[in-house]
């Protein structure tokens, strides 16, 4: 009789999830078509750059990257360049999320609106405006050149570009933390005694590091690989203004293809790293989120 | 510590939060700030901690203007509606957060921590996170964070609003009775008049910003000072009449109105709690409305009886005893009288 009943209960089951299953030609067929499109776009000619970097082996490879003085220049360049631009950003980031989230102020949806428009301007576009304010024909360019201070064509007007394009990764991953966290803490906090600093050190930062080192992880990620931006400040002095990316092209259009993918091929290391510690980080701060949201209340027993 | 609140205040944008407010909290009391939603009880909490700045007024403690002093510099503890624990400190670290950034020394800190832990009664649970507790454990963590700083006064805001029934009956007892022991100048927010008339040594009703009546529980509730404390403490039948000669009238029933001896006619409304309501078979010489009993809720330890008055279309709550309801045998349909033990006439006004 149980046996009868439970076979029965398992024929059913297996109905239902029958009339559900699409057909077996619709599941390999789409399946198929995915996976195609990824090895078409993503996949190949990912391991195409390592394939051409390393094509002339590892020696070659070294010295591609070393012994090209131009080269290693790109390199530290771009290592000097995009900390300084992710240190602006953190540092803005953090007081446009935390005067967003926590103040009511006039001009508080323009900021917000504001911080996006980087992402929306071509980065062509935002160096040709740096060239406006800071080239020689700019506005500032006939003082700047009195005080022999240069931006336009020299490391200034890099970090400048960089800052500019990246400036929306800090304040957007921060906003939708710190709106979830709430400030209550920080109110408790300031009515335990704690100073602004303390507020900060020690119940608003813990609250949103996973956050914040995705935002800084995204924004090093772009100001490593910006090109259009800082292409048009940069001037393409070889050996001087040349970053990572800018090498790249000049390498290509150079017919040095070992060369350029030796340095694209450390581009796209750089990238592999960034997506990595992301997953982590994604996965990090989506528990923070869902801890925040989380309904306070649990029913419990009171002694 | 005493604190006196004098002529509070507090606008925020167009609506007016608090309007020329006063409360007096004398030295050891526990005060309930009673009111609905919107009465502005939060925000006076708020400046009273000075966690929000008044427009106007002062906040007094002791004898001390502290109007201008900082959350820090006043040394108020403040428990939190949600609690608002730290949730990436362990119970040991919330309750230590006062006392760390006011750099105690270590093993006075951790002294101080245990011995609090002991009053709230949640010894052993110094490793845990916020997210570990229940509902009760974390306002008692709360509380006990409050109270490491040594407050000079500890304020409450709703303090057992999240949390369910059963659970917020006992906390409200042991609040009342860790009260009796530590004699901290305290005031707690609610909009539960149960709560604050079970808690309070003195209670403040509030309403749209302004205090409507503040004084003993017993009191405020016998002596109800308007028809919005009336309205706001409790169930309560209304009825439209109008008085002259010191004579109150709805439809058949006429009660004495001493409070308007004036001869000019004019409108007035009865206030009548259900427990205060008789319901008899016969008219019994007193004045009684006419009523058919529409429907009986016996389920509980008193019978809740709904009639519909036969003369004029008004609805009537009464409230009897069980033996009451027993020795009537009422059921839904009958035809009773309902008389009044204690009616409290309220006049609007006089405008000219």
């Amino acid at each position: 009789m149980h046996n009868a009943k439970h076979t029965s209960a398992a024929q059913q089951f297996g109905m239902h999830r029958a009339t559900h299953r699409d057909p077996k030609l619709v599941q390999w067929g789409l399946t198929l078509a995915a996976l195609l499109t990824i090895s078409v776009l993503i996949v190949i000619p990912l391991v195409n750059v390592f394939y051409q970097a390393f094509a002339g082996g590892l020696p070659t490879y070294w010295e591609n990257l070393v012994r090209d003085s131009d080269t290693l220049n790109s390199i530290l360049l771009t290592l000097a360049v995009a900390p300084l631009a992710v240190v602006a950003n953190l540092v803005f980031g953090l007081a446009a999320a935390w005067a967003i989230t926590r103040f009511q102020f006039p001009g508080r949806s323009l900021l917000t609106a504001l911080i996006d428009l980087p992402f929306s301007v071509s980065p062509v576009v935002a160096g040709l405006m740096l060239m406006l304010l800071f080239g020689l024909q700019g506005y500032f360019g006939p003082w700047l050149q009195e005080h022999n201070w240069k931006i336009i064509f020299s490391t200034p007007g890099l970090i400048l570009a960089t800052c500019f394009v990246t400036l929306p990764f800090v304040a957007r991953e921060l906003i939708p933390v710190m709106e979830a966290i709430g400030p209550e803490e920080e109110i408790a906090a300031i009515s335990l005694g704690a100073d602004g600093w303390q507020m900060f050190w020690r119940v608003t930062l813990p609250n949103i590091k996973w956050g914040l080192l995705y935002g800084v992880i995204l924004c090093n990620a772009r100001a490593m690989g910006e090109f259009g931006a800082v292409y048009v400040v940069s001037g393409h002095i070889t050996g001087r203004t040349d970053t990572m990316p800018l090498r790249v092209e000049k390498l290509f259009q150079e017919y040095n293809n070992p060369g350029s993918f030796a340095v694209a091929s450390l581009l796209t290391l750089l990238a592999l790293v960034t997506l990595i510690v992301k997953v982590l980080l994604e996965r990090k701060t989506r528990l923070e989120l869902a801890e925040a949201a989380r309904v306070v209340h649990t029913p419990g027993e009171a002694s | 510590m005493s604190i006196s609140v004098k002529n509070i205040t507090k606008r925020f944008g167009d609506f007016t939060a608090l309007d020329n407010v006063s409360v007096e909290v004398p030295t050891g009391s526990l005060l309930a700030l009673l009111g609905p939603s919107g009465s502005g009880k939060t925000t006076l909490l708020r400046i009273i901690a000075g966690l929000e700045i008044a427009d106007s007024g002062s906040v007094l403690c002791q004898d001390e203007d502290v109007t201008h002093h900082s959350a820090r510099q006043r040394n108020v503890g403040f428990v939190f509606q949600h609690y608002a624990l730290f949730r990436h400190m362990n119970v040991f670290e919330n309750v230590a957060f006062g006392m760390r950034v006011r750099k105690q020394p270590k093993k006075l800190i951790s002294e101080r921590v245990r011995e609090l832990l002991h009053l709230v009664r949640l010894e052993g649970l110094e490793r845990r996170y916020p997210a570990q507790l229940s509902g009760g454990q974390r306002q008692r963590i709360a509380l006990a964070r409050a109270l490491a700083i040594q407050p000079k006064v500890l304020l409450l805001d709703e303090p057992f609003g999240a949390l369910d029934a059963k659970v917020r009956q006992e906390l409200r007892n042991w609040l009342r009775r860790l009260h009796d022991e530590i004699h901290t100048t305290s005031v707690f927010v609610t909009h539960d008049q149960e709560e604050a008339f079970e808690v309070a040594d003195k209670v403040v009703v509030m309403n749209q910003g302004r205090v409507e009546q503040a004084g003993a529980p017993h009191e405020v509730f016998e002596r109800p000072a308007n028809p919005f404390v009336m309205d706001f403490l409790g169930n309560v039948n209304v009825f439209h009449g109008r008085v002259q000669n010191g004579r109150a009238l709805v439809g058949g029933l006429e009660v004495d109105c001493p409070e308007y001896p004036h001869q000019e006619s004019r409108p007035a409304t009865m206030y009548v709690r259900p427990h205060e309501l008789e319901i008899e078979h016969s008219p019994n010489g007193a004045a009684s409305l006419k009523a058919r009993v529409e429907r009986i809720n016996s389920a509980g330890s008193i019978a809740k009886v709904f009639l519909l008055a036969v003369e004029f279309p008004v609805g009537l709550n009464v409230e009897i005893s069980p033996e009451r309801y027993g020795e009537l045998g009422l059921k839904a349909g009958d035809t009773v009288y309902v008389s009044p033990r204690k009616v409290r006439v309220f006049v609007p006004e006089y405008v000219i």
